[in-house]
């Protein structure tokens, strides 16, 4: 039975240092920068969202940091730090060792995620035997444990289970049983829930929360539902066209957002607590990855914008205790929602 | 598994229709052939005495749809005549040159794949480089070889200058078979992988792509294990039903391949039939071509739905 | 995947279509105009050169090809026979050039009657379906169940050896892959808004086949034409090897290389020459038909 604790560590961890540190993390295709300049920090054990629309970066981020980026599209600048050691700079080897028992990666559609020509427990236990070194009929005990841990029922049986003979929730519950099989510090979450009913959406919520509590995993989950991270993180980062824009804790980024986005966004989100408040939809679209000019991505559609902001880019700059925003104008955004 | 298997007794009745229509398409055709058996076998100088003699002795003289109808009635009975130029049962020498062809085609079979699938994977994994290109000029030449003459040059090469392989026959012991046969089955080997490889190069490079080997990659995995357990048999699937089809088409190949490197199987057979209007004969090597590429496609299937554990084709079929 | 298989050029350009380019992103592809296409030129290049020898044959051969000259006979290549000369003291470069018009010819012809007779037949069944579709794709099957060289060996055989006997065997088993094509273009071209748009204006069925349809899936059935002149000229040489194609002394590849197989050990430049000839061939067209295809259905590749 394997500890509930993550394993001592293996891999060199200066705990000096917040878990995970992004610096200025550039991400592109030969034509054009989708991420630019991206910097934020996870401390061991916190549960950070990263919120924006399609098109923000915010999954190639995630998969940068993973190192699961798709063909024809390259890291290009900037540094992702693990327990103070650069990722992109460290041999192959090295970082696929990580995978699995240091990071893990739980995909948004699990359909497509788990190999479909392979039972489910083999995935789940494909892991433990590569990195934890568990013989076939220990990792496939294990395997059986995790999906027990996921609220799998009968998971003995459903082990020998295809991917398509399961329904989307037990999907997901296998996908995420597979991350965090190895005991991971960073769990790394791109839209786990969206492609999921409602229902079985918060179910998987408390799942994660729960697994990342008992284990004291770092948790980085990137997704558009404001709600999402409201309940599960206690931090937040909101990205806009490759830029981090804003970043704090949740519960002040949204009672009082410090950038024009945040407050559009919040402006713009269903709010179940107060159902008559009326929505403002953000004017106009997100800007075109290629035509992304000097100056703030956000002026053209902002409420605050001054001339300024059209030919100089805002640094992401503190703003307040643990505050950071990226915005010329913020002390106007002073009233609280 | 096997109860996803039950689809093939249906696909058999269903290819009854098929093989039926075979049938009529080979007699007809046959007897189209100009020539007279009895004239061949008698030779120029024969009276028309004694053709007409053996022409009724063989039942060439009857009209053409009683000789159908007896031709039916006796393939039911699994009688398929007797040869016009041996004097043999038909059956007998069927029965002497199909396990030479399968053979063939089977070697030819095995030497494709070990052509074929570590060139697609090398093209696979890195296309639009230079050894994508590379693999895609080795596939556009072998489809625009002609086989008899890959044949001839492996012969040229393989037999004649390096003197490593034999340049005909069929040997005698298994072991010798193995080596009598390796140069037409790679003759075949060629001529099938570049269908194989253009099929298995698009597939591995989409499953490449996609989220499952992401995932793996996310557990640590790469290389040979990650090619070996998320890739191959994804990238197979699509890849299976194009090399059942390659099959069928090989068996036209293996005729002129057979009589290339004089290998005793069905299309050596064949080809001497039709030279000698020995028409039993044509009719049964025919027949059983065509059985053989409805017994393939069914094969194929059956490999599809073992490799695919999504696949149900039993209940498609209903649908 | 149950139904009947089409040719496996076909299957495997379907394969390859389907699958993702991930080299080009699709933001930026944008459609080159056809000579930047490399593929289609290079093709078009090959094509057009052996085009041309064909043509200008007799302008081109230095020597007679049907002319013996025994006491010459089977010389290595020099100075007065650049490819030295066959069996019969025949100069093998001019028989190499003027069996480039034969092989040339009968292979663009031959497509023809299947590409008409098979696209009609297919895109009927297709769009009006019916028993008709039903009773074309049974005898598309019992076609697909013979492999294409025995049926045309034995009809050639039936036939007599000759040029019009294989025109009518390359026709007669052919057709079947290109109504296969169409009847699947047809298929899904008939679900399409602007046809139903079309019937809804009251527009016959002749004329939508015609204007509209026509024109977008005619590129499937040309671009198949290009892989099926190799498949043809494959099958001639083949014939002409096996002694039921061209008579001779009409030089031809494939019976340049049934004469030159004898000599294998001593001449091997006579049998392997003629097949580089095909290779080269087929290689042309074969890139002709990859640029087409990149260039008439690019909106295919994703």
């Amino acid at each position: 039975m394997t500890s509930t604790q993550p394993a001592p560590f293996r891999v060199g961890i200066d705990e000096t240092v917040p878990l995970l540190r992004v610096r200025d993390l550039s991400v592109g295709t030969s034509g054009a920068t989708i991420v630019d300049g991206v910097s934020f920090d996870v401390a061991a054990g916190e549960r950070t969202g990263i919120v924006g629309e399609s098109g923000s970066g915010k999954s190639l981020t995630l998969r940068a940091i993973a190192g699961l980026l798709p063909r024809g599209v390259r890291v290009t600048g900037g540094a992702v730090e693990y327990g103070g050691t650069d990722l992109l700079t460290m041999p192959a080897r090295r970082r696929r060792a990580l995978m699995g028992p240091e990071i893990a990666m739980v995909f948004q559609e699990p359909m497509t995620a788990l190999n479909p020509v392979m039972r489910v427990g083999d995935q789940i236990a494909e892991g433990p035997r590569r990195h934890l070194g568990l013989g076939k009929a220990e990792a496939a005990d294990l395997a059986v444990q995790m999906m027990a841990r996921t609220g799998i029922p009968d998971p003995a049986r459903r082990a020998r289970a295809y991917p398509h003979e399961l329904s989307g929730g037990l999907r997901q519950r296998i996908m995420i049983a597979m991350a965090v099989s190895c005991g991971p510090r960073l769990l790394l979450c791109d839209e786990p829930t969206t492609a999921l009913d409602v229902t079985v959406q918060l179910q998987v919520l408390k799942l994660l929360e729960r697994l990342c509590e008992d284990t004291g995993t770092a948790l980085v989950f990137v997704t558009h539902d404001l709600a999402v991270v409201n309940q599960t993180c206690s931090a937040v980062d909101v990205m806009y066209a490759g830029h981090v824009v804003e970043s704090g804790p949740v519960a002040e980024v949204f009672t009082a957002p410090k950038h024009p986005y945040t407050r559009g966004l919040l402006e713009s989100a269903p709010d179940f607590d107060r159902p008559d408040r009326e929505l403002v939809p953000i004017p106009g679209f997100p800007p075109n990855v290629a035509d992304r000019g000097p100056g703030c991505p956000f002026a053209p559609r902002c409420g605050y914008v001054v001339d300024t902001c059209r030919t100089q880019m805002p640094p992401l700059a503190t703003v307040a205790p643990g505050r950071l925003a990226a915005c010329f104008e913020t002390d106007r955004l002073g009233e609280a929602l | 598994m096997l109860d996803r298997l039950r689809f093939i007794p249906a696909r058999l009745v269903q290819s009854i229709p098929v093989v039926f229509g075979v049938t009529v398409v080979v007699f007809f055709m046959v007897h189209l052939l100009p020539g007279n058996p009895a004239l061949v076998l008698l030779g120029q100088s024969a009276t028309p005495e004694r053709v007409a003699a053996l022409n009724t002795q063989l039942g060439l003289d009857q009209p053409l749809w009683d000789q159908y109808l007896r031709f039916l009635g006796n393939l039911v009975q699994l009688d398929l005549g007797q040869s016009i130029t041996y004097q043999r049962p038909v059956t007998e020498l069927i029965g002497d040159a199909v396990p030479v062809t399968l053979s063939l085609l089977a070697y030819a079979l095995v030497l494709s794949l070990v052509i074929s699938v570590p060139l697609a994977a090398l093209a696979a994994s890195a296309p639009g480089r230079v050894r994508d290109a590379a693999v895609r000029v080795f596939t556009l030449l072998g489809q625009g070889m002609p086989q008899f003459w890959v044949g001839i040059m492996l012969i040229l090469l393989l037999g004649v200058k390096a003197q490593a392989f034999p340049v005909g026959g069929y040997g005698v012991t298994a072991g010798e078979h193995l080596y009598y046969l390796f140069l037409p089955a790679l003759t075949l080997a060629i001529a099938m992988s570049p269908t194989t490889i253009r099929s298995l190069r698009a597939s591995t490079i989409g499953v490449l792509g996609s989220d499952h080997v992401a995932t793996a990659r996310s557990k640590g995995a790469a290389g040979t294990t990650l090619f070996r357990r998320h890739v191959l048999r994804n990238a197979a699937i699509p890849t299976v039903s194009i090399i059942g089809v390659n099959l069928g088409y090989l068996v036209g190949g293996s005729l002129v391949i057979e009589k290339v490197f004089a290998v005793p199987g069905l299309g050596s057979l064949m080809v001497n039939a039709i030279f000698a209007r020995d028409f039993p004969t044509i009719q049964a090597v025919a027949l059983v071509v065509a059985l053989f590429v409805v017994v393939v496609g069914i094969l194929t299937d059956v490999v599809y739905t073992a490799i695919d554990p999504r696949v149900d084709l039993a209940a498609k079929e209903r649908a | 995947m149950t139904t009947t298989p089409a040719p496996p050029a076909v299957l495997a350009a379907q394969a390859e279509e389907a699958a993702p380019d991930p080299v080009r992103p699709a933001r930026s592809r944008r459609l080159k105009p056809w000579y930047r296409n490399g593929t289609l030129v290079v093709g078009l290049v090959i094509v057009g050169l052996l085009v041309a020898v064909a043509v200008f044959a007799p302008l081109l051969a230095p020597y007679d090809p049907v002319k013996q000259d025994l006491q010459n006979a089977l010389q290595s290549p020099g100075a007065e026979h650049w490819l030295g000369t066959d069996k019969y003291g025949r100069d093998v470069l001019s028989r190499l050039i003027w069996g480039a018009r034969v092989d040339l010819r009968i292979g663009f012809l031959a497509v023809l009657i299947p590409f008409v007779v098979g696209t009609v037949v297919g895109a009927l069944a297709g769009y009006f379906g019916g028993w008709f579709d039903t009773v074309v794709m049974r005898v598309v099957d019992v076609f697909f169940a013979f492999p294409f060289y025995v049926l045309v060996i034995v009809l050639v055989f039936v036939l007599g050896a000759g040029e019009s006997s294989i025109y009518l065997a390359i026709a007669a088993v052919s057709w079947v892959a290109y109504a296969k094509i169409m009847r699947g273009e047809l298929l899904v071209a008939k679900k399409q808004d602007y046809v139903t748009a079309a019937r809804l204006g009251g527009m016959s069925h002749g004329r939508i086949l015609l204007k509209h349809i026509a024109p977008n899936v005619l590129s499937q059935a040309l671009i198949y034409a290009c892989s099926d002149i190799v498949m043809d000229i494959l099958a001639i040489v083949t014939l002409g090897y096996l002694g039921l194609g061209i008579a001779p002394p009409t030089a031809e590849w494939g019976s340049m290389i049934l004469d030159g197989q004898e000599f294998i050990t001593t001449q091997w430049l006579q049998a392997t020459i003629p097949g580089l000839a095909v290779v080269v061939t087929s290689l042309g067209l074969s890139l002709l038909g990859d640029g087409l295809s990149d260039q008439l259905s690019p909106e295919r590749r994703k």
